[in-house]
C-alpha cells in the first residue's frame, strides 16, 4: 500500500511550502540552484532547490558543482560559486521607507552582488564582510573572493 | 578581488581593513587584501573576472522587472489602459522559475503623508486581490504601500499628478 503514502505526502510539502514563502522574517528566495546547494539553519543542513526560502541566520553552502542566486526581499542579488559558505548575518528591509540593514560574510569561496533597495535608500545599510576586510556597499555592482591565495 | 560591475552607473565599494580604507568607484577596479590591515588596488579585466567569477555570475537571479498600472484620481479604480499591462505581467511570471510578485502602491503628493501611506497601500492591495483571482497564489505576492516617496514626476506638494498615482508590480 504505497500509493496512498505518496498522495499523504505530497499535499503536506505543498503546504510546508507555501507557509515558508509567507513568512514574515524572510529575507530572501532561491532563484537559481546548481548541484550541490545546502542552507544550514540551527545547525541542520538541507538540500537547498529552486524556491527555498532565506532567512536571517542562514549559512549558504555550496559544494565543488555547487552554484547558488538568491533574490532578496529588497532587490539585492546574491549570487555564490562553487566550494563556497555565505553567511546571512542580519537582513531587515521596511518597504515602505526602504530604511533597514543588509549584513552578511563570505566565509570562503566567490560572491557575486548586485545591491538593492537597501543600499540605494542609505550607504550605510549594506555591508559584506570577509574574514580580512568589510566592504561598504553604495549601490553598485561587485565580485568577492576569499580563499588561501587572496 | 572586488570589483564595481559595468552597469550604466558603477556607484562605489568601501574596501576596509584594519585602519585601511580604499574606495573603487570605477568598472573592474579591484581591492585586494593580502594580510589584515593591507589593502591594496590594482586593474582586472573582464577574462580574468570570467575566469574566476565564471560559476557565481552564471547563478546570478534575473533582474526583478517592474510593470505600471495607474488610477484615476483618489480612488484605487484602474485607468483603462492599464489593463493590457496585465497581460504583459503574466507573460514575465510564467517567463520565471520560482517566481514571486511584489505589488507596490504609490501616490501623488495631494493629501497628508499618513493618508498617501495609506492609499498607496489599499491601491496595492487592491491590485494584488485582483491578480489573486486572475490566478496568481496569493502566497507569492507580498503588498508595499510608498505613500508619495517615489513619485514618477517631481511635483511641489499639493499637486494632483496622474503619472504619481500608480502601482508597481515588481516581477521578481
Amino acid at each position: 500500500m504505497k500509493f496512498p503514502m505518496i498522495f499523504l505526502a505530497l499535499p503536506l510539502a505543498l503546504t510546508i511550502g507555501v507557509l515558508q514563502a509567507g513568512a514574515a522574517e524572510n529575507a530572501g528566495q532561491i532563484k537559481v540552484s546548481k548541484g550541490a546547494v545546502q542552507i544550514e539553519r540551527s545547525g541542520q543542513r538541507t538540500p537547498a532547490p529552486v524556491g527555498s526560502v532565506v532567512q536571517q541566520g542562514d549559512l549558504v553552502i555550496t559544494g565543488a558543482d555547487g552554484s547558488v542566486g538568491i533574490t532578496f526581499r529588497d532587490n539585492s542579488l546574491l549570487s555564490v560559486g562553487p566550494d563556497s559558505v555565505l553567511s546571512i548575518d542580519r537582513f531587515v528591509f521596511d518597504s515602505t521607507t526602504h530604511q533597514g540593514a543588509f549584513e552578511s560574510s563570505l566565509k570562503q569561496g566567490t560572491l557575486a552582488v548586485v545591491s538593492g533597495k537597501l543600499a540605494k535608500q542609505s550607504p550605510e545599510a549594506m555591508k559584506v564582510r570577509t574574514p580580512a576586510a568589510i566592504l561598504g556597499v553604495r549601490g553598485t555592482e561587485f565580485l568577492v573572493r576569499t580563499g588561501a591565495k587572496d | 578581488m572586488l570589483l564595481p560591475g559595468k552597469g550604466p552607473s558603477p556607484g562605489a565599494l568601501t574596501v576596509t581593513s584594519g585602519d585601511e580604507t580604499r574606495t573603487l568607484d570605477q568598472p573592474y577596479a579591484a581591492a585586494r587584501v593580502s594580510r589584515p590591515g593591507s589593502v591594496s588596488t590594482e586593474k582586472t579585466s573582464e577574462a580574468e573576472v570570467r575566469q574566476t567569477f565564471g560559476p557565481a555570475l552564471a547563478a546570478q537571479p534575473g533582474r526583478p522587472v517592474s510593470f505600471y498600472l495607474y488610477f484615476l484620481a483618489d480612488t484605487d479604480e484602474f485607468t483603462p489602459e492599464s489593463k493590457q499591462v496585465v497581460t504583459q505581467i503574466f507573460a514575465e511570471i510564467s517567463r520565471r522559475q520560482a517566481p514571486d510578485v511584489v505589488v507596490i502602491g504609490h501616490t501623488d503628493r495631494v493629501g497628508s503623508a499618513p493618508h498617501n501611506d495609506a492609499l498607496s497601500l489599499r491601491r496595492a492591495e487592491r491590485v494584488r486581490d485582483e491578480l489573486v483571482k486572475l490566478g496568481i497564489p496569493r502566497a507569492r505576492i507580498s503588498v508595499a504601500g510608498r505613500g508619495a516617496r517615489e513619485p514618477e514626476v517631481r511635483t511641489a506638494t499639493q499637486v494632483s499628478e496622474p503619472r504619481n498615482r500608480r502601482v508597481e508590480i515588481n516581477v521578481r
